[in-house]
């Protein structure tokens, strides 16, 4: 098990680099520059600023700068906010983005695993029905849609809860939090059903049937913990896709996270913003990933048997 | 139907319920974690005069020698003051740092002598000495101020941008003592005054900027919450990144007593459906737009709420006249003239913009054009004749580029449309990222482009001189020297009626020669609770945190 964990944090490195490589190359390629404004300024300041942050250099010049920069923990300064470290903007957003993504998977699991576990019961009745055409409802319909809605219903028509914001009005933190768990509660659903079906049908737990335990002693004793490999494998991609896809979510909301800057340093050529968040959501991912990989092979024994016996 | 039997079927199932209770239990936690009555900013803000602010993009920096934008100027508008001020409506120079000011009779020498109790926000006396190291840093080529160009009408200052002097004690800025600041300029201007509102123009502390890695360190920490030092009404509070940023009444400004905010929250709200939510909820006093669909509703449900006021900025599209066949002034005219302006702004921007005939915005410090483009298809299908293309025979086919906004798409595809219509001609549209869109622009790598250009200060030459032969913000490679010569007359006039003149004239030029199509003049929409006051109307849209307060319900 070690030995797989080493591996595979051992082929992060290469990806790492293509990725940042990747990365830099096509900000370089990109027409515009960072000091690139509407009013005209004279070459003489775009000089000035450019031998500032070495863009005078050749590109792989820069590239090498960079590099050394990044192995020694600096992401530079950021272009557009003149004054704030990368490190500091990630590091003021990354928290409030990882709490948002935090209590929406807690409401994914929650919603989609009772739906998927309840669909799963009585397959191709009502009761599946039902839960499932919510969870397809869920997948099509995109956070840009719902978030909207729900403000609408629950803050502007009822008034129940704050339009906008992270932590300056008690409760604003819910609708973002829901609203980006139901898009994920939806697939979980689908996926909690499906993977409840097939081990609900093996014979250990006709065996169990048989033995006359309640359905409430299959599920959560004997059922669960296998039908939620599919789950399981989803929740590496799905947290990673929280966490850079919120986005959508953090504009409509006004929080002040980290998806915003990973879509708008793109459009300021912010390059170092840019190349900042990719490498940090790329290390991000793998390390996800790496996780979900982990627990699937702990909950499956004969996964865990077969890379014991690797070893 | 099938809803009548799913909720038989709902009923009488248990773990249907289980999964109702869970289910439940979440919609419960959600209504109760929250008070159902709490007050909003607005009214919490009416009491205690706090104005919450909801202020476009996050700032890039506070330092006023380093930003470019409006988001970052409304801030520097609370946190710094200039030389002189604007009064809030008429926009008439008042006494800022300086209270009273003496003007060589050639209009070349500016005399400013400063208030006794001008102070910054630690206590320390505002002196002229602080504005020519202010100055003198705006200028440094090394710092990078992308509004440099502001200087150019003081003495030696381009050439100092420029590199070509080194000498600083050359530029024309000069400290005759604690409390008086002397300005010299290349060339009488008119509008001097109105530029040194201008944040470009803004004074900062010589000794804060010195402790924070001195005058020509970009990115300093010294425009930080508890660092920073201005000499504005307002002082830097609280600045979290892209959440809020927070000022409050500066103890030490001279004319606090007039100060009746207390504190004011500005907002980043970038997007702007979310800002009409917040307004509406009554987390905003005052939104930085409106989104365009929402603009017909408060009209018809909530007008005390809309604020449309006429902009200083024209919407216009460049032509690029050195590529056929847009070198040939006939097209250019015709295509100006074969436009509906005052279709596109009832039908598409519906802001209350206000059809554009002129370059120069009606009414420019009291300067309206004679001359105007004209809405004629006739004489417009005529001149497509005379260019050799009658209706619209072998024209070949242009493109039209814009940044990409919803708003430029339409406007785009109704000229596409027009065009078609009068005179039988092509246009393709092509979008294209504001920073793709730039560069082409500016490299002439386009036919004809959407732009916009907002006044920086009162006064035509603002517009004017955009035109000049390989002016930078020309772009459409049009050329004319009896225009260049009347702009640099103009800039050595001094009777205003002399300069108005030359103006005029060349506001003909602009009109025969149609090197832009004007489309109309920018209004500021946005929305403001009634409770503000003092929020007056203007042309620049500034308004001066001083004279604004809140009326409690």
């Amino acid at each position: 098990m070690i030995k797989f964990i080493f591996i595979r944090l051992l082929q992060a490195i290469p990806v790492l680099l293509i990725v940042m490589t990747i990365t830099f190359v096509l900000i370089h390629a990109a027409p515009g520059g960072p000091f690139s404004a509407e009013r005209a300024v004279p070459p003489e300041v775009i000089e000035a600023l450019n031998a500032q942050y070495n863009l005078d250099d050749p590109v792989h010049v820069q590239f090498f700068i960079y590099l050394n920069n990044v192995l020694h923990g600096d992401f530079g300064p950021s272009f557009k906010y003149t004054g704030r470290s990368v490190t500091e903007v990630i590091a003021a957003g990354m928290p409030i983005t990882f709490e948002l993504g935090l209590y929406a998977m807690l409401i994914a699991l929650i919603l989609g695993i009772s739906a998927g576990v309840i669909a799963s019961l009585k397959p191709n009745t009502m009761q599946d029905y039902v839960p499932m055409s919510l969870a397809m409802t869920g997948i099509c319909l995109p956070t840009f849609v719902m978030g909207p809605l729900m403000v609408l219903v629950f803050a502007i028509w009822l008034d129940w809860l704050p339009v906008s914001g992270w932590g300056y009005i008690p409760g604003d933190k819910i609708l973002p939090s829901l609203t980006l768990g139901f898009a994920y509660a939806a697939y979980i659903a689908r996926l909690s059903r499906g993977g409840m079906l097939e081990i609900l049908s093996q014979d250990f737990i006709r065996t169990a049937r048989a033995k006359g335990l309640s359905t409430a002693a299959i599920v959560f004793r004997h059922a669960l913990r296998g039908g939620m490999q599919p789950v399981v494998s989803f929740m590496g991609p799905a947290l990673a896709g929280l966490l850079s896809g919120s986005f959508v979510v953090e504009t409509i909301f006004q929080i002040p996270g980290m998806g915003r800057y990973f879509v708008q340093a793109a459009f300021n050529r912010d390059y170092t913003l840019i190349l900042g968040t990719t490498i940090f959501f790329a290390t991000l991912i793998i390390i996800f990933n790496l996780l979900a990989d982990i627990v699937t092979v702990w909950l499956n024994p004969r996964l865990r048997d077969s890379s014991n016996s690797s070893n | 139907m099938t809803a009548r039997m799913t909720s038989r079927h709902i009923r009488t199932n248990i773990s249907t319920r289980l999964f109702l209770v869970i289910s439940g239990i979440i919609i419960i936690a959600v209504s109760t974690s929250c008070s159902l009555d709490w007050e909003s900013n607005v009214e919490s803000g009416n009491r205690d005069q706090i104005l919450h602010y909801g202020n476009g993009e996050e700032p890039q920096e506070i330092d006023p020698h380093l930003t470019t934008g409006i988001p970052e100027f409304n801030i520097q508008l609370a946190l710094f003051e200039g030389i002189v001020s604007k009064h809030p409506s008429n926009l008439g120079i008042e006494p800022g740092v300086a209270e009273s000011w003496d003007i060589s009779e050639d209009q070349l020498i500016y005399t400013f002598h400063f208030r006794d109790n001008a102070r910054w926000s630690n206590g320390d006396p505002v002196t002229a000495h602080d504005f020519v190291y202010s100055w003198e840093r705006a200028l440094r080529p090394e710092l990078g101020s992308l509004y440099s160009y502001m200087f150019i009408y003081i003495k030696n200052a381009d050439e100092f941008v420029k590199g070509k002097i080194k000498d600083f004690s050359k530029v024309g800025i000069k400290a005759l003592d604690e409390r008086t600041l002397q300005v010299e300029l290349n060339a009488a201007t008119p509008f001097f005054l109105q530029l040194l509102d201008h944040h470009s123009y803004y004074p900062v502390h010589p000794p804060t900027i010195e402790k924070f890695g001195g005058m020509l360190k970009r990115g300093s920490q010294w425009s930080r919450p508890g660092n920073f030092v201005g000499n504005g009404s307002f002082v830097l509070k609280e600045w979290k990144l892209n959440r809020i940023l927070i000022v409050e009444k500066s103890k030490t400004y001279w004319d606090a007593d007039k100060v009746k905010l207390k504190e004011i929250y500005f907002y980043p709200v970038q997007n702007n459906s979310t800002e009409e939510r917040m307004f509406r909820a009554g987390q905003l006093h005052i939104t930085s737009t409106v989104p365009n669909e929402k603009i017909a509703e408060y009209r018809k449900t909530n007008p005390d709420s809309l604020n449309i006021t006429p902009y200083l900025g024209t919407y216009f599209y460049r032509f690029n006249t050195k590529v056929k066949p847009l070198d040939d002034v006939r097209v250019r005219r015709a295509l100006s003239m074969s436009i509906n302006r005052k279709q596109i702004v009832e039908h598409i921007t519906k802001g209350g913009q206000i059809p554009a005939y002129t370059f120069t915005p009606p009414n420019t410090n009291g300067f309206t054009s004679v001359a105007k483009f004209k809405y004629d298809i006739e004489a417009a299908q005529k001149l497509l004749v005379e260019a050799g293309y009658p209706d619209g025979k072998d024209f070949p086919n242009l493109e039209i580029i814009y940044n990409t906004d919803e708003s430029h798409r339409m406007v785009a595809i109704a000229i596409q449309q027009m065009w078609k219509k009068a005179l039988n001609i092509n246009v393709t549209l092509a979008n294209q990222d504001w920073q793709v869109y730039l560069e082409n622009e500016t490299q002439g790598n386009y036919q004809i482009s959407r732009a916009g250009w907002i006044g920086d200060y009162l006064d035509p030459n603002n517009f004017l001189d955009m035109l000049l032969t390989d002016g930078g913000n020309n772009r459409t490679r049009w050329s004319n020297s009896e225009y260049d010569a009347n702009i640099a007359a103009a800039a050595l006039a001094v009777e205003k009626e002399e300069r108005f003149k030359l103006f005029q004239r060349n506001e003909q030029i602009l009109v025969d020669e149609s090197p832009v199509m004007p489309i109309y003049t920018y209004t500021r929409v946005f929305l403001i609770k009634p409770s503000v006051i003092g929020w007056d109307q203007n042309i620049l849209d500034q308004h001066p945190y001083k004279y604004v307060s809140l009326q409690a319900d």
